[in-house]
């Protein structure tokens, strides 16, 4: 059907143009998933098709390395991605208590996304901010010092 | 306090008169609202007109000065303290402080030339200090490899010359040769920072005498291990000197071409650090002939993917090669065969940090400093139950009692102290009886921990040690790369036991059985990951013996486990 590979089309140019920069090479697919998932949020089956033939790599490895390192995502993510950190020191300070109860607010399961599409919540294994523990991040903003109701809060504010 | 304030300002500004204002843009104070402080300072700054500029200093009778900087910097490390503002050439910190707080900086200090004392720290007894290097987290310490953070701005190359920097790359390239320049490392006894303690020069001097057409030399700024942020904060802070570090390192090993690894959860060690990279092409410092000594050199970061296995040296080759990032059976080296399979040398970035200025000031200085066979200091970020948290540096050879009450303040309530956990997944609890022992690597190894990357968390009597074990044994199940069986399915056995001891359900045998595994995964695991991620239990099996015992009974003695009764 023509608006299929219409659409296909533009999804490869889009794609091209992300990686322009990048070499056609092998050492290429760890920063061109990087550079799909920024743009796209996630990484699509076409996203992984295309870098695969762009570094001239198997898609079963880029596959592998998709799923190997914990930064790529397979599923499309909430708008925002809140991150609890599971830190030694945040840890002690109950880390878990604010995992708990934002999941409780959320009121879906570790790496699901609400129902409205607003929030992914998952764990971190240490965002380095351990004077601040706990500590939480929502998109690239770091929260310390959280106890449950301020994390929920938080969360309120990317509400609207 | 205010009146020798005021002498030693003059004193300071008739030299160079400028009002240096730095406002801390480290991760911690970031979170804290630092760069609205930094903006609004900037603003009032802005609006200041001349005459008020010249009103500042009068109180001193000196009106040749009317200049005002504000700048960001680096990690000051009193991280729980931000958002932290510095007043140069006083040498003034003004501690957690707000949007608001800004209008008293400009009123009082800048204008008036008098201390904000709200902002001052206050140590617990009421004492106010209101230099930096007065207050007691700093006096204990003696930073050299963090001596800029703080005082720099990370994202001026011209800031960091005026602390003498890329003069021991002058040095290298122009007087020494590169064997004369390992051997400096070498004498020096500078040891890696990055967990394991292996004698750089050593590394150096065996890539270096590898015969090969490529060499490739890559900066460890993988920081994986939960509870440190040394790295980070060197890296964020003090970009330049790690990129002096290794291109002196490129120079010995005969490397042409360096990366930098950057963990990604990091992305502000990754923007600064690739800033200072362009500065330092620019200033011909990176490229070719630098400093006509003909020594070509070329350096790019490399961001991770978030995987801790990739710290690991032969796992972060192969991530680098665009591949996951699995650890390969060593020997071969990577000194003999790394990326690509071209001879390697990979150095921690703290590690790096610390050789500008054994360059600069020779290998008997530095050895000088520590103890006898862990000379020089090391970074730690302390954390956990101590009154002042942060980001230390302290010589080899300190005790962790004088670590844990004189600089970090001591314990931050009235529970006792219980245990302080070194060393991260791969090194393990000390109890109160071994606080006493010189911090070294040799030395902390003999008591069953190490003194790893550098991550300290200190824990009270609220702390359950079946708990902490669990945690580190659930973080290595998470991170464990799958390529081996001891490692991957050895820690999950582990994990089980701990979970049915913190549940309830243990087996009346569950402990020996637990400590008997994990003998196993240590001498059979490929990589560091699985050889040190039994540490954590053998260590608080060795000292804590007893709350194992009393899980088995069914008993937390500190309250923390069997959440459900």
């Amino acid at each position: 059907m023509p608006e299929i590979n219409e659409e296909l089309r533009k999804m490869q140019n889009t794609y091209e143009k992300i990686l322009e920069d990048l070499p056609e090479t092998r050492e290429s697919v760890i920063p061109a998933l990087q550079l799909v998932q920024k743009s796209r949020g996630y990484l699509p089956g076409d996203g992984l098709e295309f870098i695969a033939d762009y570094t001239d790599t198997p898609l079963a490895n880029v596959y592998s390395i998709a799923t190997f390192y914990s930064q790529f995502y397979l599923e499309p993510q909430g708008e925002h991605t809140v991150k609890v950190c599971q830190g030694t020191a945040c840890h002690i300070k109950g880390a878990n208590e604010i995992y708990e109860a934002l999941l409780g607010k959320l009121g879906i399961a570790p790496g699901e996304v609400t129902p409205d599409g607003k929030f992914t919540l998952t764990t971190v294994r240490c965002l380095g901010a351990c004077s601040l523990a706990p500590v939480m991040m929502v998109d690239d903003k770091v929260y310390g010092n959280q106890t449950p109701d301020e994390a929920r809060d938080v969360l309120d504010e990317y509400r609207d | 306090m205010s009146e020798e304030l005021n002498t030693k300002k003059t004193q300071v500004l008739s030299e160079d008169g400028v009002v240096k204002i730095m406002v801390c843009a480290g991760t911690g104070c970031q979170s804290s609202g630092s760069l609205e402080v930094f903006d609004r300072l900037q603003e009032e700054i802005d609006d200041l007109d001349e005459n008020i500029k010249v009103g500042l200093l009068s109180d001193n009778g000196n009106e040749d000065i009317n200049e005002v900087e504000v700048e960001i910097s680096g990690c000051h490390g009193f991280c729980d303290e931000g958002p932290l503002v510095r007043v140069d050439p006083m040498g003034i910190l003004y501690t957690n402080v707000v949007v608001d707080d800004v209008e008293s900086i400009v009123e009082d200090t800048l204008k008036r030339g008098k201390l904000a004392e709200d902002l001052c720290y206050r140590s617990a007894d009421g004492t106010l200090y209101a230099k930096e290097e007065e207050i007691p987290f700093y006096k204990g310490q003696r930073r050299l490899v963090l001596g800029n953070l703080g005082e720099i701005d990370p994202e001026s190359i011209e800031s960091y010359k005026e602390t003498g920097g890329y003069n021991a790359l002058e040095k290298a390239l122009t007087d020494m040769t590169p064997k004369e320049v390992w051997g400096e490392v070498l004498n020096a006894g500078l040891r890696g920072r990055g967990g394991a303690g292996f004698p750089t020069g050593k590394k150096w001097q065996f890539t270096y005498e590898e015969d090969a057409d490529q060499k490739y030399v890559i900066a460890n700024c993988d920081e994986g291990d939960p509870g440190a942020f040394m790295d980070r904060s060197l890296t964020e802070g003090d970009p330049h000197r790690v990129i002096e570090g290794i291109t002196i390192a490129g120079y010995a090993i005969e490397a042409t071409k360096g990366f930098i690894y950057v963990r990604a959860e990091y992305p502000l060690a990754v923007k600064r650090v690739n800033k200072a990279i362009d500065d330092a092409y620019e200033n011909g410092y990176l490229g070719e002939d630098i400093f006509g000594s003909g020594f070509d050199f070329d350096l790019e970061v490399k961001r991770g993917a978030g995987a801790f296995v990739c710290g690991e040296e032969t796992a972060l080759i192969s991530s680098i090669e665009g591949r996951a990032g699995r650890p390969q059976p060593r020997p071969p080296y990577p000194a003999q065969s790394g990326l690509y399979g071209q001879p390697t040398t990979i150095n921690n970035v703290e590690t790096l940090g610390n050789v500008p200025m054994i360059i600069r000031n020779g290998s008997d200085w530095y050895s000088s400093i520590g103890s006898e066979n862990s000379p020089g200091t090391k970074t730690f970020a302390i954390t956990g139950d101590v009154a002042n948290t942060g980001l230390i540096e302290v010589p080899m050879g300190i005790t962790m009692r004088e670590i844990i009450y004189d600089v970090a303040g001591g314990m931050d309530s009235d529970r006792d102290f219980k245990a302080v956990q070194i060393g991260g997944p791969s090194g393990g609890c000390l109890p109160e009886k071994h606080l006493d022992i010189p911090l070294g690597f040799d030395s902390l190894q003999e008591v069953g921990a190490m003194v790893g990357s550098g991550g300290l968390v200190v824990m009270d009597e609220n702390s359950c040690m079946v708990n902490v074990a669990k945690f580190f044994l659930n973080f290595i199940q998470d991170e464990s790369c799958g390529k081996c069986t001891p490692c991957r399915d050895g820690t999950k056995r582990m994990l089980e036991i701990l979970e049915r001891l913190t549940e309830g359900e243990a087996k009346p045998n569950d402990i020996d059985r637990l400590e008997e595994l994990s003998h196993y995964v240590k001498e059979s695991s490929l990589c560091g990951l699985g050889q040190t991620a039994p540490n954590p239990v053998l260590s608080t099996l060795r000292y804590f013996r007893d709350e194992y015992e009393a899980h088995l009974e069914g008993r937390c003695p500190a309250g923390v486990c069997f959440d459900h009764e």
